[in-house]
């Protein structure tokens, strides 16, 4: 019997300026023991979806067309006190973040029983008895021991398993799960997707698992779910969906994932996305002020080491005291070293926390090292303490931050944004000048020609993103420093940044040192990479020779945890 | 092409009247009752000297003879001339208000805008260097917070008093209350500042400015600063409330304005004299008065920092 069916649902959001139609008649239907994906970028309507079949809709989101079906029976115009009877108890929920959907006034122990004595009525004995069984469950050892730790003595994955045991708690034959794996990292992700899987072929519980991920989808769906735009595009066997999607908007985002497996010149298909002018050549770089006068007073050494990084250690106090034996630091930095030559691409991965960003912020000069030296075209950086000069070298090197959203000031304009580095610095003769050149750098990084006037919060993620790249380059540096620059943009957006950053390495003939978390994009874009653990460069090799055969064990456990995708097709690559 | 940008000045105002905070306002009886009282207040105080119907600093015009009248609605011998009633020394109660509330609002404005200044400067210079700068500037405001308000104010009114010569007293008395409010006033400014500083400068922007390899000064003013000055609207308009009470207060405890050029609080102070003798309506206008501004000064405050602040919804 068909578990849930959702028909035709539309589901709006009343405001001033009318209604705001979230998601557009949808349909779908879950089997028991099935996990249904349902996948799409921001702003595409999923988490809706997934709040409205549990009446969980943030006010004032109301259903405004179509009906819902749970095991027979219309659930979407039931009363209120009956839709609050049905959570947990016929349906779970399980959330993004596992810091903040647990009390942490309260052990593990209180919250198990308390929900499962309201659902099940098994009396205190009872319900403790199963709440230790289902922490067993998850997959938490020492159950009887762990159920009185409260939440912050777990770790993150940890969390994650009692807030699932939290599910499970009221036997509920249907489960949603909002991105659940996308507060974690690789490691616990993969552990946390074979539990959920687990679970849904022992119990027979049907899961939506809503998620942005194609990885998390390849691995544990059996059927996924493509919105798009409010709309459903596609729905089907997970298989058939990647390996011959019929829609183009689910074929547009197929080949915009990055692949673990191969090299690729560029991605293709990006441009069904999102309206961007093709970057067309309406200027020659060469004669351009962007190609010229670049300064090259200061050369590039004979072997064309742009960079080079030598012990570079930083410490940071953690906890200050008038003893000096008594103060506390944590090394976040030990002894790195490595150099970019130029035109070089040079890629830095690791987990969060493993010091790859504050290596970032040395060489740009944001943080000052505890010890070790930066070299950047053949002088200390920090040895330059007279002002002009030090001037001249930030100029050569510009960085392009991770968080769209944080990194423009969302006061300026964006001509002002872009301007003022040009200004600052007296590239330009004139004003006038300089705005031509920051409405060339805008057409250069595939703006529209009204940008210029707007204020950054007119502009998406992918949009910001490609402003910030724009003031990057107004300095016309030598060297771009990428901190996890598309880590907060959707996968096909992150595919045309990419691209576009490609090109303009190529166009440019920039240096860059390119830092992620993420190990496919790495491969697309790096020609060496560095490998971090705790502080310290593990491995550095060309990346085609990292990826095929990695030396250190953390590496080949990183590139094992790497989601497969092998049922990706094989066609538009070079 | 490039230039149309620039004559886009009255774009913001079109953005304000099309954005969430006009329609809010526009759509809350609250909002708009208390600020159209104050803005009531405001022109009435204003404009005292073109529609007050005696000018009360003019001694030739003031008359003993129509001294302790009460309003002619309330009592015999009122004269119609005066519909508040006159004070002790035959001045219109009604044209005292008027001059009174103008003196008033003109103390509460100035010092807040004297306080906002040094606190957002002091707030800045806190939370963007930190460190000792950043703890010197805020143990001070501790220590200032731990006296109330009207102590600091009463401290610093007896001391300039006792610095300045006697004859030049009353001609000062205004300025000395103005600082007294302004430097009791600064440190909510201060913090609020140094907090938002605090979380700002840790924003990607401002790292991008400093790998731009702008000096601190510019990235301070140019882009910490106007993205922290929301919440100051919120502290000013309450604390022109509060400015306007304290200098009240000080006026009458008899520190303040005097007599001879009376503000609300000097008023009150003067009819409080004969309140017991049934010469109500000396003191009760005037309090009045002081009431409905502040209140609906307050209220507005209230609604602006709730308007501000989606969370509060």
């Amino acid at each position: 019997m068909t578990l849930l069916e959702a028909k035709n649902i539309s589901i709006g959001f009343p405001s001033r300026h009318g209604m705001f139609v979230a998601v557009k008649d949808v349909s779908f239907n879950v089997q028991p023991g099935e996990i249904l994906g349902v996948v799409g970028e921001s702003g595409a309507g999923k988490s809706t979806v997934g709040n409205a079949i549990i009446a969980l809709l943030e006010p004032p989101g109301e259903v405004i067309g179509g009906e819902v079906w749970f095991k027979g029976k219309r659930i979407d115009n039931l009363p209120e006190e009956e839709k609050r009877s049905m959570r947990g108890r016929h349906i779970g929920m399980i959330f993004q973040d596992p810091q903040t959907s647990l009390d942490p006034l309260k052990t593990i122990k209180q919250q198990l029983v308390e929900t499962i004595d309201v659902h099940l009525r098994l009396g205190r004995k009872g319900s403790e008895q199963r709440a230790i069984e289902l922490l067993e469950k998850v997959g938490i050892p020492d159950p009887e021991l762990r159920i009185n730790h409260y939440p912050h003595q777990f770790s993150g994955g940890m969390r994650q398993r009692v807030v699932i045991a939290l599910a499970l708690c009221g036997e509920p034959e249907l489960i949603i799960a909002d991105e659940p794996t996308t507060a974690l990292d690789v490691s616990v992700q993969k552990q946390i997707l074979d539990l959920m899987r687990k679970l849904c072929i022992e119990t027979n519980v049907g899961m939506i698992l809503v998620t942005h991920d194609m990885g998390v989808i390849a691995e544990v769906t059996d059927r996924v779910a493509v919105m798009y735009n409010s709309k459903l595009m596609e729905i089907g066997p997970t298989s058939q969906i990647l390996s011959n999607p019929q829609h183009e908007y689910t074929k547009s985002l197929i080949s915009a994932i990055p692949r673990p497996d191969k090299r690729i010149d560029r991605f293709p298909l990006v441009s069904y996305i999102e309206q961007v002018i093709e970057p067309e050549q309406a200027f020659n770089i060469k004669d351009h002020w962007l190609g010229q006068a670049r300064e090259y007073t200061m050369p590039v050494a004979d072997d064309g080491t742009i960079l080079q990084v030598k012990d570079l250690c930083m410490r940071f106090q953690i906890s200050n005291s008038l003893f000096k034996s008594k103060r506390r630091y944590l090394d976040a930095v030990k002894g790195v070293n490595f150099s970019i030559k130029e035109g070089e691409t040079f890629g830095i991965v690791g987990e969060s926390g493993s010091g790859k960003s504050t290596i970032a912020r040395m060489v740009t000069g944001l943080y000052t090292p505890h010890s070790g030296s930066v070299n950047f075209l053949g002088k200390e950086i920090s040895a330059i303490n007279h002002t002009p000069e030090v001037l001249a070298y930030r100029r050569q090197m510009q960085m392009v931050f991770q968080d769209p959203f944080s990194s423009l000031n969302s006061r300026m304009r964006v001509m002002s944004i872009v301007a003022e580095p040009i200004m600052f610095h007296k590239l330009a003769q004139s004003s006038e000048e300089a705005e031509q050149i920051v409405l060339d750098l805008l057409k250069l990084v595939g703006m529209s020609d009204d940008a210029y006037a707007k204020y950054p919060h007119q502009f998406s993620g992918g949009q910001r993103q490609r402003i910030s790249i724009a003031r990057a380059l107004a300095t016309r540096p030598r060297f771009l420093i990428c901190d996890e620059p598309t880590s907060a943009l959707d996968v096909s957006v992150q595919a045309q940044i990419l691209n576009l950053l490609k090109d303009l390495q190529q166009e440019l003939n920039l240096s860059m040192l390119f830092i992620s978390h993420d190990l496919p994009v790495i491969r697309q874009m790096c020609d060496r990479v560095a490998v971090m653990q705790f502080g310290e460069i593990l491995e550095q090799a060309e990346t085609e020779q990292l990826f095929q055969n990695p030396q250190h064990q953390y590496t080949q456990h990183l590139l094992s945890l790497m989601p497969k995708l092998n049922m990706l097709p094989g066609r538009g690559l070079s | 092409m490039a230039d149309s940008y620039r004559n886009k000045s009255n774009s913001k105002l079109k953005q304000f009247f099309a954005g969430d905070l006009w329609y809010d306002f526009y759509h809350s009886p609250v909002a708009l009752l208390s600020f159209s009282i104050s803005l009531i207040c405001l022109l009435l105080a204003l404009t005292a000297q073109l529609i007050a119907p005696f000018d009360i600093f003019d001694l030739a015009a003031i008359d003993l003879m129509d001294a302790d009248l009460p309003p002619p609605w309330a009592g015999e011998e009122g004269d119609s001339r005066f519909f508040l009633g006159t004070d002790d020394q035959g001045r219109d109660i009604w044209s005292g208000i008027l001059y009174g509330a103008q003196i008033s609002i003109f103390v509460g404005f100035t010092s807040v805008i004297i306080s906002a200044i040094i606190g957002i400067a002091l707030g800045l210079l806190a939370g963007y260097k930190g460190g000792r700068i950043d703890s010197f500037i805020m143990r001070v405001a501790d220590i200032q917070l731990s006296f109330p308000a009207i102590l600091i104010a009463l401290l610093i009114d007896g001391v300039m008093r006792g610095l300045l010569p006697r004859e030049m007293h009353d001609e000062l008395a205004v300025y000395v209350l103005i600082f007294a409010i302004s430097i009791s006033g600064w440190v909510q400014y201060a913090r609020t500042i140094r907090g938002s500083v605090m979380v700002e400068k840790n924003k990607e922007y401002v790292q991008a400015g400093q790998v731009i390899g702008l000096p601190s000064h510019i990235i301070a003013l140019r882009h910490i600063l106007p993205n922290v000055l929301n919440p100051i609207f919120v502290i000013g308009t309450i604390h022109l409330a509060s400015a306007i009470i304290t200098e009240a207060t000080l006026s009458y405890l008899g520190v303040g304005m005097s007599p001879t050029t009376p503000s609300l609080g000097t008023l009150i102070r003067i009819g409080n004299e004969y309140l017991l003798s049934g010469e109500w309506w000396i003191t009760l206008f005037p309090g009045a008065a002081l009431v409905i501004l502040v209140l609906s000064v307050n209220i507005f405050g209230d609604w602006l920092r709730d308007a501000l602040n989606p969370k509060l919804r």
